[in-house]
């Protein structure tokens, strides 16, 4: 609990950041809202406006600016309202009995959540199985590792489409599985990648320790290098599912799917709502936090039982 | 005399490196009998340890012959013939003491009452009894390596090779320790394997010490001390101690050990 005082210091300074960013962006906005209510607006046509910048709106207008603070339609909404949208959709639904409503983040995320996990479940037990086939093989590790590493420069919006267009073609229906596949691309390479290094952090004095012993290869991976890997293992996973959320957002984004986060930040684009943006972005904020903290208190538990923290 | 423990007759070995073959052992010849107290000396570079690994089959020679109990050194080492204790305890962070006694037990298929027992048995040897449920990092470096030397002698190996192993720790500590060693070994009459910068160390401890030099690694002198098997701390001021000590200078600086 000693470290609440910071992060509470870094959200008041960004509280206050955005506050003050959202005056210039809604100034138009506020003024347009302003004009067509009948108030006296400076400059009084839309199209001089348009050709002001944002400050010299806010001084010719200081009395509008308040406006800026409670549009429906605001460019950047303010805290408070992105607060009261993401409560409208997730818990105010859930109270009214419609939390898997289509029009609730609950059900949305839940959307996401399934995919996220079938794609973290996918790519940890790949880059788990690729890091032990590194390891134990030169010739993996020399052809495995740079393709592994290739494959994380590909931007994977570019991927997405194909990943789905690819699976429709072999007959997979639905969104669930392809989704889950670009999920695990981006998954499993922080696993792998940890894994490796893992498995390889005992010394050779350990391994030679084994061979006195006339170990054979299993034990020497079920007593040295796999229990020696767990701390870089839950570290990678946090890394790694953090990714997954990001990769099952990515492939509702450019798909057309209608359920899910990725697919409510699209529908809040093209529909002009960025309340409807913010609030999921936030449930996926929100989302990823409950995981990242699950894992670190998995993390937490199993190392205190193998006897490695104070 | 009963056959020798270990016996190496002209052993060579050769690393090859980007630089060139780099002749690690050259032409040893050494006979440790059984129950001997032998200490390897000489500076980095010498072979020492190398040679210490050749006898637990970590190293394969280049040439000549290498037997353990009359075995070479790999069927020795599955016949469990020998203990290694590192220059670093290794002990595994994520068992406890027990546990890491355990470990060489687990692999070598002993039963479950039987590890028991055995545990019991070395740490109260190493005067560990009552620590072996604490985990490595609840205890002093002496500790943890004490809790390696354990682990080593779990499993009734006659021969116990020692590569450095109290290198790491302080003086007064250290002293401690040759005093357990020395107790340990009069009870259970092993063989002892030991490498050691350290003259005063390897003069206090042995029965015979093995002066080795650099490039090649080769044995320039290999003295049996006439010191009692009985050695009180306060030996090393007795003039037989002081003797020895110096012949093993001597044998160091005859190396040219030190003119680079």
């Amino acid at each position: 609990m000693r470290n609440i005082l910071p992060i509470l210091a870094v959200l008041v300074a960004l509280a206050v950041l955005w506050y003050a960013a959202v005056a210039p962006m809604n100034i138009r906005g506020a003024l347009d809202v302003a004009d067509r209510g009948g108030a006296e607006v400076i400059p009084a046509e839309p199209r001089d406006r348009f050709e002001q910048s944002a400050w010299r709106l806010m001084m010719a207008n200081p009395d509008h600016i308040a406006l800026g603070y409670s549009l429906d339609r605001p460019r950047l909404p303010t805290p408070v309202q992105v607060a009261d949208e993401l409560w409208n959709t997730t818990g105010e639904m859930a109270l009214r009995g419609r939390a898997m409503s289509k029009r609730s983040l609950i059900y949305h995320g839940w959307i996401t959540l399934q995919s996220t996990l079938w794609g973290f479940a996918l790519g940890t037990v790949l880059g788990m199985a690729g890091a032990i086939a590194i390891v134990y093989s030169r010739v993996v590790d020399m052809s495995l590792m740079p393709w592994a590493i290739i494959s994380q420069t590909v931007p994977i919006v570019a991927l997405a489409p194909m990943i789905i267009v690819l699976s429709s073609q072999v007959g997979i229906e639905g969104r669930g599985v392809p989704k889950a596949i670009i999920s695990a691309y981006l998954c499993y390479f922080p696993v792998l990648v940890g894994m490796v290094k893992g498995l390889r952090s005992p010394g050779a004095a350990q391994l030679d320790l084994l061979r006195t012993y006339s170990a054979s290869g299993v034990q020497a991976f079920l007593k040295l290098r796999l229990p020696a890997s767990m701390p870089y293992l839950f570290t990678s996973l946090k890394i790694g599912i953090a990714a997954a959320l990001v990769g099952t957002i990515v492939g509702e984004l450019p798909t057309g799917a209608i359920s899910g986060l990725g697919a409510r930040i699209l529908i809040g684009d093209q529909f002009g709502t960025p309340l409807a943006i913010w609030a999921a972005l936030f449930a996926a904020a929100i989302l990823a936090g409950i995981l990242v903290t699950l894992l670190d208190l998995m993390q937490r538990i199993t190392l205190r039982r193998m006897g490695m923290q104070a | 005399m009963t056959s020798p423990v270990v016996s190496a007759t002209s052993l060579d070995l050769t690393f090859q490196t980007n630089d060139g073959p780099v002749h690690a052992l050259s032409g040893i010849d050494l006979e440790i009998g059984k129950g001997e107290f032998v200490s390897f000396i000489g500076p980095s570079g010498c072979g020492k340890t190398t040679f210490l690994r050749c006898i637990a089959a970590l190293e394969a020679p280049t040439g000549g012959t290498l037997t353990v109990n009359g075995m070479r050194p790999d069927g020795a080492r599955r016949a469990r013939a020998y203990g290694y204790v590192f220059q670093a305890a290794g002990l595994y962070p994520w068992r406890s003491i027990e546990k890491n006694i355990a470990l060489p037990l687990e692999i070598m298929g002993y039963s479950r009452a039987e590890q028991a027992e055995r545990i019991n048995r070395v740490l109260d040897l190493v005067e560990l009894s009552g620590f072996g449920k604490k985990y490595p990092w609840q205890l002093s470096g002496g500790m943890q390596q004490r809790a390696s030397i354990a682990r080593a002698l779990a499993f009734d190996a006659d021969i116990l090779l020692m590569d450095e192993p109290f290198g790491a720790l302080d003086e007064i500590v250290r002293d401690h320790l040759n005093e357990q060693l020395l107790e340990l070994w009069a009870r259970t009459e092993k063989t002892i394997g030991f490498v050691t910068h350290s003259i005063p160390e390897a003069v206090y401890l042995s029965t015979k010490i093995v002066v080795m030099s650099p490039r090649p690694g080769r044995i320039t002198d290999v003295i049996d001390s006439p010191l009692p098997k009985e050695r009180p701390l306060d030996i090393r001021d007795t003039p037989e101690f002081l003797e020895i000590a110096h012949r093993v200078r001597d044998g160091l600086r005859a190396g040219h050990a030190y003119d680079d």
